[in-house]
This record gives structure tokens, sequence and C-alpha cells, in this order.
């Protein structure tokens, strides 16, 4: 019996499939397993096919499974649709009333979830419970397990009522039963006991909001669109509970303005959007970068170009995000590799902006945003906040003198002073200290003009040489000052795959395979894209005879970019279906160069 | 510290040390001159005050003023001012810009700023033309203009500000006329004064590209005194009058702001991630 089962559900967008899926991975998740979901969403606002697959194992998971042990058909085009991603001897399980099966390829369980829906427990709104109970009673987990979480699903619902919830427990019941008398069990997959462990269970977005509040977020500006909607609506629940303030803006240009607005004003501040919403954005970051202030930007990217397919993941707005804009324009980019990483580089985000006074993107994608996980409760501890440098204030390190100055109520010396206050001083570090609006604090103006060291606009060839550099120093600074990556699997390796964003688990169980084949294999993943960390990549290329970049976007433009950077022509392994890798489709890409 | 209780504040103390690059003649000194004297008369703390912009002529302003500025992108001084006096309720938060900014590129953000009512003041200089990219048609010049940008004249019908702001419900309307700076200090004033969102429609001249002095020295006439302010359907009256240019405040109703009944929707506590995590346990 195997300690782990990927499990696929297929149905109709609306009956259930999904938050039947939800409940399974959580219930799962709760018991004592990992988990880690992949779902697809239709195009439809209602109805519509849609799939749901968690893969449960007593091990950590890294990514989604090549196949689904276990094929759950809700009707027949879900059979259509999905049984070719079904493992050969996996288990398929369909309602005999919907449809009979052609292929001898896999075990067959006949279950009739319609009927007993319908007959047995009498409402048919329960069919997504039937299909639980049995998938409880073939391969696990315990019943009660699924029953807790429907219960304190249902009674958090507005649909709550106590016979809704007495018809949820027998469609259960029912169909738990009914697998065990009628169904005889000839597959491997058992979800036996485990040990408990302490993990919470949620999803990117829901991580990328955690990680603001924790990182002191206090103002969010945004436009809804698919698939950062949910980090929008969460901030406009959440803020007000701790102090903030939320805006639902009129178009991303105005959400993004807004933030730096408030950021001017002193306050952490963020947005959230997709590619379109990025697009309309671009205007803005420039005069982030130009005005040297804060924005944490998250950009969920879908699938593109243009309206492209809102629901489905590519890893194509990296160039975009780098290079979007006009004129050189230093900005910052961080990519989380799961849902631990949308809490903890969160924190950091926001740290850098206010650190090195820059926008910085986080580059998460729609298969993360959806992806839920099974985290260990530790990685949620609070941040350690690091805030930006303050003209006068004891943090700061003194440029021109500026270390103690402050304003000292005779209104003549306070003119004088806010003439000699250089807000954008040239330093070495290239981050000038700041001032914030609020009693004392010498004033400046913040301008997209290019400006001399007072914030004055000012157009002499000199000096817009020297504020181009002060501006593009601070990445050389953050470059110095920021984490490296470490390399994952053989350190003798011959072979090195180089990846960024939600891959990083497929590319790493793929590396784990390879090496299990004998394949002398390792990896190396960017969570930090701008500045890139030069020191580990350039000692990871250099300890490989081969690398490997598998990408999903068209274009390669991570192999685009260490290309530029470091004279590489590395192997490019590129899926754009709006799908994401399995750890099989990389590790066929690293036999094919052994 | 430069605050309120400073005893004799005078314009001179709140104008920076950066000349203003406008060309001889033009109304925006007489904007800027009006603008600094309210705030003078008002004692605003430069420290604690915010003139945002987009980009125009007009929009260079932040710069000639000691307080505190943000001369943002062409369009989105209003987005702007909005996210900080949303954030920083403690601020006054004044966005200024011309018709370009206003009204052309940045006019849906008129709208929403109507609808959220937070308390921000908008001093908009209007010159019915182009200014800084040198005399195309901006959508206040009036229908047939001749510029390089209509050598045929303008095709399109002329937008009203005030008539625009009034139908909007914005919570304050008044004109001005950058040749009566005394009375457009006052204006600003009461502007600034005013709870909610607050628009200025400020007449100002452009004698290099469309000097309009003569015709609006004609036309400029002052509300009559008789006009009751929270008559919005008279205020549009004023406001479509086609033959004069009313002067004056057209509209003015104390609304909830939107910063403000953000704050109490909910008692905020302080966030703690080890209780904020709980929920996904």
């Amino acid at each position: 019996m195997e300690n782990e089962v990927t499990i696929r559900i297929g149905g109709e967008s609306g009956e259930g499939t999904i938050s039947g899926g939800d409940i399974l991975a959580l219930a799962s998740a709760r018991w004592g397993y990992h988990v880690f979901t992949f779902r697809t969403f239709p195009a439809e606002i209602l109805g519509g096919p849609c799939m749901f697959q968690v893969r449960i194992s007593d091990r950590p998971v890294k990514s989604m499974g090549d196949y689904a042990d276990v094929l759950v058909c809700l009707n027949k085009e879900a059979y259509d649709r999905n049984i070719r991603d079904l493992r050969r001897g996996g288990v398929l399980v369909y309602d005999p009333g919907d449809f009979t099966p052609e292929s001898d390829d896999f075990i067959t369980y006949a279950v009739p979830f319609n009927e007993l829906a319908r007959k047995e427990v009498q409402l048919f709104q329960t069919k997504n419970m039937v299909m639980l109970g049995a998938i409880a009673g073939l391969f696990g987990p315990p019943l009660e397990a699924l029953l807790q979480v429907v219960e304190s699903r249902l009674s958090k619902s507005r649909k709550a009522n106590p016979i809704l919830m007495e018809k949820n427990r027998l469609a259960l019941d029912i169909a738990y039963r009914y697998v065990r008398e009628k169904i005889d069990k000839r597959d491997p997959y058992q979800l036996g006991p485990v040990e408990k462990a302490d993990r919470v269970v949620l999803n990117g977005n829901q991580a990328v909001v955690a990680g603001a509040l924790a990182a002191g977020c206090g103002f969010f500006a945004g436009y809804p669109i698919t698939p950062a909607s949910d980090i929008m609506e969460a901030m406009a629940k959440e803020l007000p509970q701790v102090g903030g303030t939320f805006l639902q803006a009129e178009d991303e240009m105005a959400a993004l303005a807004a933030v730096l607005g408030a950021s001017f004003g002193g306050v952490r501040a963020m947005t959230a959007t997709s590619g379109p919403g990025f697009s309309l954005m671009t205007e803005l970051i420039g005069l982030a970068s130009m005005a040297e202030l804060p924005a944490v930007i998250v950009d969920a990217q879908r699938a593109g170009p243009s309206t492209g397919m809102p629901t489905k993941m590519e890893q194509a707005d990296l160039s975009f995000a780098l290079y979007g804009g006009h004129g050189d324009t230093p900005r910052m980019i961080v990519a989380p590799a799961n849902v631990a990483d949308c809490y903890t580089l969160m924190g950091l985000a926001f740290n850098m902006a206010d650190r090195y006074q820059m926008p910085v993107i986080f580059l998460t994608d729609q298969s993360l945003t959806a992806r839920v996980e099974s985290v260990d409760r530790s990685v949620f501890r609070p941040f350690t906040i690091e805030g930006r440098l303050e003209y006068g204030k004891a943090n700061s390190n003194g440029a021109n003198g500026a270390n103690g100055a402050s304003n000292n109520g005779k209104h003549e010396t306070a003119a004088a002073l806010a003439a000699s206050f250089a807000r954008y001083a040239y330093t070495a570090s290239g981050i000038s200290p700041m001032t914030i609006p609020g009693p004392g604090a010498i004033p400046y103006s913040a301008t997209g003009l290019e400006h001399n060291e007072h914030g004055h606009p000012d157009y002499e060839p000199e000096d817009h040489t020297a504020m181009m550099q002060k501006r593009f120093r601070k990445l050389e600074t953050a470059a110095q000052e920021l984490p490296q990556p470490e390399p994952y699997g053989d350190r003798e390796a011959e072979i090195g795959l180089i990846g960024w964003g939600s891959t990083e688990g497929a590319i790493q169980e793929a590396v784990d395979r390879a090496r299990a084949k004998g394949y002398k294999v390792a990896s190396l993943h960017l969570r930090i894209l701008s500045p890139l960390p030069d020191r580990a990549i350039r000692d990871f290329i250099s300890s490989v005879k081969t690398i490997i970049v598998p990408e999903c976007n068209y274009s390669g433009q991570l192999a685009n970019l260490l290309g530029a950077r470091y004279g590489l022509q590395p192997i490019r392994v590129n899926k754009f279906g709006g799908i994401p890798f399995t750890a099989g489709e990389i590790l066929r890409a690293i036999e094919e160069v052994c | 510290m430069v605050q309120s209780t400073t005893p004799t504040l005078t314009l001179k103390d709140y104008k920076s040390e950066v000349k203003p690059t406008w060309c001889p003649g033009c109304g925006d000194f007489g904007v800027l001159n009006a603008t600094l004297r309210s705030m003078a008369a008002l004692k605003l703390p430069v420290d604690q005050t915010v003139v945002v912009s987009g980009i125009g002529c007009s929009s260079r302003f932040p710069h000639f003023i000691r307080t505190f500025g943000f001369h943002s992108v062409h369009g989105r001084a209003l987005p702007v001012a909005q996210g900080l006096k949303m954030a920083r309720p403690d601020l006054t938060v004044i966005a200024v810009g011309g018709d370009g900014d206003f009204f052309s590129i940045g006019v849906g953000h008129l709208v929403h700023a109507a609808l959220r009512n937070i308390d921000i003041t908008a001093i908009v200089m209007d010159n019915e033309t182009y200014g800084l990219t040198k005399g195309q048609t901006s959508p206040t010049s009036p229908h047939g203009h001749k510029t390089k940008s209509s050598p045929y004249g303008l095709l399109a019908s002329q937008f009203n500000p005030v008539a625009t702001a009034l139908s909007l419900n914005v919570s304050f309307v008044a004109r001005g006329y950058s040749a009566r700076p005394k009375e457009l200090a006052a204006l600003i004033e009461q502007a600034t004064l005013h709870r909610g969102f607050s628009f200025v429609h400020v007449l100002s001249p452009c004698p290099t590209f469309y000097n309009t002095f003569d015709a609006w020295d004609a036309a400029v006439t002052p509300l009559p005194e008789d006009h009751d302010p929270s008559n919005r359907l008279k205020a549009l009256e004023y406001a479509l009058d086609n033959e004069k240019q009313y002067i004056g405040v057209f509209y003015r109703e104390e609304r909830p702001t939107m910063e403000r009944v953000a704050r109490e929707v909910v008692e905020p506590h302080e966030f703690r991630i080890e209780e904020y995590i709980q929920r996904y346990a």
C-alpha cells in the first residue's frame, strides 16, 4: 500500500467539483498529510468543465505529480478531457449512469453518484459529498476528517442549516458504505494513519495577503483582475481591521498612483494585478523609480499576450517586469517559488522597497495563486521590519552631514534647512536619506523630471549622468546585500538547471528522480531576478557542463537574460500551453541531454 | 518647525527658492500668488502640507512652493493625492494641474474623486490650450478653434468643467480668475477648509498660445450675491451660461469623507501573524 496518491476530480463548474476537491485537500492536510493542489478554471462565469487535482503524501510534495493515480469523473465530458492524464494502471471512478469506459488500461470502479444523491440522500446538491464519501471509502482520508471540514465550512456559510448539514453527513456516509460493500478494491492506494504535524493549509494569494499584513502594509489600492482579485478582496477586508486603508481604484494607473501617494506619505503600500493591469502601470513604475519611492507591485502572471487566457498559467512577464518602461529604469523583481515564499518574500519585498527606495515587482503566477499547499506553521513568523533611511533620524548614515540635523523651530532656519536639504544626495550606496511629511520634517518635492540633489528640475548633462548612476548604484548595493540562492542536488553535477518562480518544485523533483537514475544533476532557483544574484549564478554556471533553463513561456525570457548577462547559451525547455510543468517533463529534458 | 502657531506667516514663507518657468504674463503666476496667499492666511504648516500635480505648465507648481510636493505623471494628480490622503488623513493635500491633466488624460479620475469625496482640494488652471506642447487644442478649447492640431477648426465640442463637476455632485465647486488673485485666494482658502473633495476651476490664460485675457476680462462676472450655494440646480444654470463666466462658490455641501469613514467601519487592533494564520490551521 502506498501512502501517497494523486487524485483528480473532473466535473462541471458549479456542481461542487472544486469545493469537493478543496475539502479533500484540507481534510487530508489536517489529518497529517502533505498536500499540493492544482486546478483549472473554466472560461465561463458559471458552468463549464473544470478539474481539481490534489497530491496527498506522507512526504513533503513539491509538484502536482506527472499523472493522476485516481481519476474521479462526475460526467462523460470529464472522462474525455482527463483520461489521458490518468496513469496507466491507475483507478477510474465513474458513474455507470453517465457512461461506460472503453479502455482496459485502468482499474475501474463504478459508483452511481447521481443515483445515490437523488434517490438515497434525496438531495441532488449533495453529489459532491457522495463523491467525497466514495473517495474516503476507497482511498482515505477517514470519513471523520472530511466531516470535520464540511461541518466547519458549512457553519460559516450563509446556507448554514441543520437539515443541509444532516443531508451532507448522510451523503458522505451512504457513499462510504456503498463503496465498502459493493466494490472489490484492487488498487494499491490507501492513505494510512500518519503522524500529526503542525501545518497550515492555504494558497499562494492567501499567503501573499498574510505576508503583506505581517510586513506592515498600511495601504492597498487595486482594480479587479483575474487571478489577482482575491488579494484585493482580502486586503479590503483585513486592512481596516489593522488600522490600514483600502481603495478600489478606477483603473490600474490610478491604483499605482494612489499607492505612490500613500508611499510618499511614509506608509507601506502595495497593489496587485495581472498582465493587462500591469501593462497600464508601466508609466507609474517609471515614476516610482525616478522619484525613488518604495512600492510593492504584485503581478500574478497569467497567459498572455493581450487578454490571453486569464485563468491559465504562464511565466511570460519576466522581460516586461525587467525592462517595461521608457528610459533606463532601475526596479527590483522578486519571484516566489511556492506558497511559503508568497509569505516570506512579501516581507523581503517590503523591506527591499523601503531600503532601496524603489518599486519591487512581485512575480507570482496563476498556478501559484490558486495552488493550495500544506506549510509548516513555523514559516509564518513575524518579520523584522527594516524601514526607510530617514533624514535626521538615528538610522540615517549621514549623507552630506545630514546626520542629526533637525528643524529647530525657527522658521528662518527651517527655510535655510529646506533649501540645503538634499533629498537625492549622491551617496556611495546610492541610497539618499528621505523625509516623510509630518511635524518637523523638511519638505521636498518628488518629481518624475530629472532633478538635482535637492529634487529641483535639472537637465544638465553631468547631473543627469550622475543621477542615473546614483539610481542604478542602488541595484549594485542591493546585489551585495541580498541573499544568494544555494544550488540543489549533486555537488559534482554536470548538468545544471536554472529556474525561477513557481516551477521550483517540479524542477527539484526532476533533479531527485534523475539522480536516482544515476545522472549528475543540480539546480539553481532564482527568487530575486533584479538585481540578479551574480555570485551564485557565476559559480553555478562554471561548476557544470550543460545548463538547462526550463520556463513556462515561449521566448525563454530567463534564458535570454542569462544569455545577455553571462554569454550563456543554455538549452531551453519551454512550455506555454497554460499548464505548469510536471516533474516528468523536466526529467525527460534532462535525459535528452545525457 | 513651522507650525500653525507661528504668528506672522506671509506669502514669502511659502515661496521656494525655485523660480517659476512660466512665460511672462502667464495666468499661473496669479494662481501661484493666490495659493501662497491662502496658505499664509490658513497658516498651513509646510511640513504637513503636500501639493500634488501631474504634467503641464501649471503642474510645475509644487517646485515653486516650500511645502512638500509631488510632481507626478500626466493625468494622475488626483489618484496620487487621494492615495496620500487615505493613508495620511492628518495632512493637507492639494492637487493642482491644468485642463489637459484634469479634463483630458485624467478626466476619468475626476468622476471617482467626486464619488469618494476624499478631503483633498483640486485647483485646475484652465487656459483652454496645451501650453507645454505649444498650442494644440484642449478639451476646453472652443468648438471651431484653429490650432496646429486643429488646422480646419476644432471639430469637437467644448468641455464645461464647472457644469461637469456639479453634475458629478462634487461637494465643493468654485471658479476663480487668475487676474483677480485676491478673490481667488479667498476661494482657495474656502476650498482648503471644506471637508471633502473641493474643486476650484481657475481661468488662467496663456498669453503665448491662446490669449484669452481680454475675452475673460469681459466675461468674468461674480455670482449674484443672493446665490444659494446649496442650490445645485441653480448653480448648474450659472455654469451653463454661454455669455458669462461666473466666479465664486457655485455649490457646497458637507458630506462624510471617505478617509474618515474608512477608519470607522471596524475597530482596529494590532496585527499578529500567529493569530491571523490560525484561520488556515
